[in-house]
């Protein structure tokens, strides 16, 4: 605390940089989500075969939503280790919840 | 020091949202819900997952999926994450004024979104006659686009009303975490449409 008030201006100067640096790399991450998007509805536009679309289109989408949780939601800061246990948790759930629902109960 | 001074301090701390052990209770109890609702989602994409070829006398997913109108959606909202995202930058920077215009915003292209939700559902009530009860398919579509529907409709009332109830009040220690927060569910909205555009409906067109 005491550190803080004694160096003047400079931890505010260091934190607004910071955040400006960071704010330049969503911008970043924004249009390459942009262009994913972009290939995706491409590819499928373009008919190119089903059995080479879909795994495509699947690695697209999570590339995408990786971007959109480390950099939008800041999952790549400090102090988001708890935060990575219970979303990685909910997302291994999901996936077998989703493996078992097309591959066993319905089918 | 009395608990308002506590809450509007004089210089803001650079993560507002997490200075006080209120606000990291928040932050580390929303990301347990998104852990829950990942689930949530997870289960209704795979009843999607199974059921997609069920269409009855309905006609076929790539029949019936137009790619303008979702191509028109996923911008919309992929744009309005962005726009939260801006509105978090000014919240750090303590300007209240420019994170209220951003978040006015992103409620905005929401709106825009749900609009065309809306109208994409009508469009294949009436010119399909494919509903929530016409197949097996039609439910697991209806409950799992209107489901995500229905989270764009409560994130847009989520955001309108911590911006006219803290419209006079300013930013303080109490209500960043409120806003950073509801800007996290928006961010996750998004992460449900990206794969709801690509399962439901690029992966429909192909068949």
């Amino acid at each position: 605390m005491a550190n803080n008030t004694n160096s003047a201006n400079k931890p505010v100067d260091f934190k607004k940089k910071h955040s400006k640096e960071e704010m330049k790399q969503q911008v970043i991450t924004f249009a390459l989500m942009i262009m994913f998007t972009l290939v995706a509805f491409g590819l499928v536009l373009a008919e190119v075969t089903s059995f080479f679309v879909i795994p495509i289109l699947i690695i697209l989408a999570i590339v995408q939503v990786l971007f959109q949780l480390y950099y939008f939601m800041h999952m790549k800061n400090k102090g988001h280790s708890m935060v990575s246990v219970m979303m990685f948790g909910g997302i291994s759930i999901g996936i077998l919840t989703i493996i078992t629902f097309t591959t066993i109960i319905w089918w | 020091m009395s608990h308002d001074d506590v809450l509007n301090p004089k210089e803001m701390p650079h993560e507002p949202e997490k200075a006080t052990h209120e606000g990291q209770n928040k932050f580390l109890g929303f990301w347990f819900f998104l852990g829950g609702e990942t689930v949530l989602f997870a289960s209704l994409f795979g009843t999607y997952l199974a059921l997609n070829e069920s269409n009855a006398q309905d006609p076929t997913r790539s029949e019936m999926f137009g790619l303008e109108l979702v191509f028109i959606m996923t911008m919309l909202l992929l744009t309005s994450s962005l726009t939260s995202v801006y509105a978090m930058y000014h919240m750090k920077n303590n300007d209240f004024k420019k994170m209220q215009t951003w978040l006015a915003i992103t409620v905005f292209l929401g709106l825009g979104f749900l609009g065309f939700e809306i109208y994409e559902f009508t469009h294949y009530i009436h010119e399909y006659e494919f509903t929530f009860q016409s197949s097996a398919m039609g439910s697991a579509f209806y409950t799992l686009v209107g489901f995500h529907g229905g989270h764009v409709l409560f994130g847009l009332l989520w955001i309108t009303s911590l911006m006219l109830r803290n419209a006079k009040r300013g930013l303080n220690l109490y209500n960043a975490p409120k806003f950073y927060v509801a800007s996290l569910y928006w961010h996750f909205i998004d992460v449900v449409w990206v794969f709801i555009f690509t399962v439901v409906y690029l992966m429909g067109k192909v068949g």
